[in-house]
């Protein structure tokens, strides 16, 4: 049954957003927007569930076999980002956010209902799809819907973060077009097993060579890799805070499973950490986010840019298990995209709730908040003692697993370094906690009308929250996920 | 609103326009329904269509146009042209098919007659989706005035209070 309606995943909030527009009605595309959010959940938990264990499900688009035609693949890799992407997506679309600001206009908001619906449509059909150029349309779907989330955010910057995102977002999607095109003309296909199969790279063969590089830059930039990573803090304090929860949990991640596909199923793991040595380039630059990054996490002002900083710095913890290539430090970058995506997710849900009550997120806006929202600043400190890797919640497993795939490798320093830059986590986050709780309200702020936040928002942060602590105690879903994913990948298949 | 005085002065022009614009929307149609025995297709027939009214509003005003194709019906068709392509595809899955697949269109005759409905149905869906965006496009552009911000120029647009181009 399910194999029959796979398409489904795509296909649902992509006509979805027309009928939003055709409609008009607010409070009909808000829930007409859940209700598909939430069948695409099901939908991707139900293919989690058939394929764990090894499973593959092809589905042939329009009924022409691949590789002529466009197959949607799923294994346990992209079934992984699918349910990833939609409950996250089902979290984001259930926070309630009241008109609160920015405000969208009411007479536009269907449309920005039919572009969130977009932007979830590309970022699945990117998981799902087998086909190199399908890859492209829909990466192209979810950044454009993107930019427009961004430009959405009230503030007059908010259109130019999200211009320059347009930018360096279409350099990349250039760079990933250009790779797919040479990739095309060495092999004649366009259908990513029939490209993998074909394709023999080695070091002499420049034309591969450069369509790896070019695929690899292109994506990075997606990605937010570190020194392309320029575009993401402005994007994400920018953007409508619903839509920095959403961004930040899902596009990130989606461009780390892609490339991860191209580096082990498309080139080979062999070929890319071996011959090629990749790991030089990625594994310090890797390690440069971690710490630079976090660094500038420490001194933002502005509590939405230190949860950006920090967004950096744990992509940087992604790809340094992308750089160890083997199954453990994969499967704890893998782990890390939803555990992250969690923490990460949650936090700016936090951070909506702070804007609505507070209507500021400057850090001395929050002087002594901690008693005036009590609820919402404890979902705070969970995520952020997360964000640290304290035992107990889902950065500590993702932790585990990264310094585990490092040692395996024997990059003792490496190690070493991660557990260093978590103590710079340590010490944003601890920033962040100390106004919350211990320091005093300014007096020219009062914050006697502060409220609690209404339970509509707080209930979507707390069930991130909930599920950052659920996550870091049971692994099987997760870690046990990744790991099968990991092994997948390492041994070449999507 | 009287069209700009330039254009109104040229009698050519007028003319002309006229007389072209009924055939260039006639010759959108002609590629739009014979793209699948010749060139053509949804996406240029819609370029053509949307062409041939732009010239339209350039020669008689926008606000003429304005009354032919309202604002707010480009944003529906666009949806609507997105939604009919997609329609067949559900269509298809309904009938028993993959999504898309035309084949699954008439399922009681072999041969390809479901694959030439199939793909008359999407094409159109593409052209009112390029021709409506198109001119979507044309409106946003010229309802702007410099140091207007879009808001406030849509909303003008809207309200009927919007000024030729020059």
């Amino acid at each position: 049954m399910i194999e029959k309606i796979l398409v489904l995943e795509v296909v649902l909030p992509l006509l979805a957003a027309p009928v939003c527009v055709l409609v008009r009605h607010p409070r009909f595309c808000r829930l007409f927007s859940l209700g598909v959010v939430a069948a695409c959940f099901a939908i991707a938990v139900a293919l989690l569930v058939e394929v764990r264990g090894g499973g593959v499900i092809s589905y042939e688009l329009g009924g022409w076999p691949p590789p002529l035609g466009i197959e949607y693949r799923v294994s346990t890799v992209n079934a992984y980002l699918l349910a990833l992407v939609t409950s996250m997506a089902l979290v984001v679309f259930s926070f309630d956010s009241r008109g609160g600001p920015p405000r969208v206009p009411e007479e536009r908001r269907h449309l920005y209902y039919a572009v969130f619906l977009l932007c979830i449509s590309g970022l699945l059909g990117i998981a799902i799809t087998g086909d190199a150029f399908n890859i492209f349309v829909f990466l192209e779907i979810s950044s454009l819907s993107s930019y427009i989330l961004v430009s959405l955010g009230g503030h007059r910057r908010a259109v130019m973060s999200a211009f320059y995102y347009l930018v360096m977002g279409t350099i990349g999607g250039v760079f990933f077009m250009l790779g797919v095109g040479l990739l095309y003309q060495a092999t004649g296909t366009l259908n990513l097993r029939d490209i993998a199969a074909r394709l023999e790279p080695s070091l002499d063969d420049r034309g591969t060579v450069l369509a790896l590089a070019l695929l690899v830059v292109g994506i990075s930039i997606k990605l937010a890799v570190f020194p392309l990573h320029h575009w993401l803090p402005n994007a994400y304090s920018f953007a409508p805070p619903k839509v920095s929860a959403f961004l930040a949990a899902t596009a990130t991640k989606v461009s780390f499973y892609l490339l991860a596909m191209v580096l082990f199923t498309i080139f080979g793991a062999p070929f890319v950490f071996e011959e090629l040595r990749l790991q030089a380039v990625l594994l310090p630059l890797s390690i440069l986010a971690m710490f630079l990054a976090s660094g500038a996490a420490i001194f933002q002002t502005d509590l939405r840019r230190l949860l950006a900083y920090s967004s950096v710095a744990q992509i940087g913890y992604m790809t340094l298990g992308l750089s160890t290539a083997n199954a453990t430090g994969l499967a704890g970058g893998l782990v890390h995209l939803f555990n992250h995506a969690v923490m990460k997710g949650g936090l700016f849900l936090v951070v909506a709730c702070l804007l609505y009550r507070v209507g500021s997120v400057h850090i001395d806006a929050l002087a002594g908040i901690g008693r005036r929202m009590p609820l919402t600043s404890a979902a705070l400190v969970i995520g952020g003692l997360s964000l640290i890797g304290v035992p107990g919640t889902v950065g500590f497993v993702s932790k585990w697993y990264l310094v585990s795939g490092v040692l395996e490798r024997g990059w003792t320093a490496a190690a070493v370094l991660i557990l260093l830059s978590s103590l710079l986590a340590l010490v944003y986050v601890g920033k962040v906690v100390e106004v919350l709780y211990f320091r005093k309200p300014a007096e020219t702020q009062p914050i006697d009308h502060v409220r609690e936040a209404p339970l509509g928002m707080l209930a979507p942060a707390w069930v991130l929250a909930a599920a950052a602590v659920f996550f870091g105690l049971t692994t099987d879903w997760t870690y046990g996920v990744a790991r099968e994913a990991a092994e997948l990948l390492l041994a070449g298949g999507i | 609103m009287k069209p700009p005085s330039r254009v109104r002065e040229m009698p050519i022009l007028r003319v002309i326009a006229r007389a072209l614009v009924p055939v260039i929307l006639l010759f959108g149609l002609y590629v739009q329904f014979h793209g699948d025995f010749g060139p053509g297709g949804g996406f240029q027939a819609g370029v053509i269509f949307a062409a041939g009214l732009i010239i339209f509003a350039l020669t008689f005003g926008v606000e003429a146009l304005r009354q032919v194709v309202p604002v707010v019906l480009t944003e529906r068709l666009m949806a609507a042209g997105v939604l009919l392509y997609g329609a067949v595809g559900v269509v298809a899955m309904f009938l028993g098919g993959e999504f898309l697949d035309y084949s699954a269109l008439d399922p009681l005759t072999t041969g390809h007659y479901g694959q030439h409905l199939g793909i008359i149905v999407i094409e159109l869906g593409v052209g009112i989706a390029v021709a409506a965006t198109i001119m979507r496009v044309y409106y946003a552009f010229v309802g702007r005035r410099p140091g207007e911000d879009e808001t406030g120029a849509e909303q003008a647009l809207d309200a009927g209070a919007g000024r030729e181009v020059s």
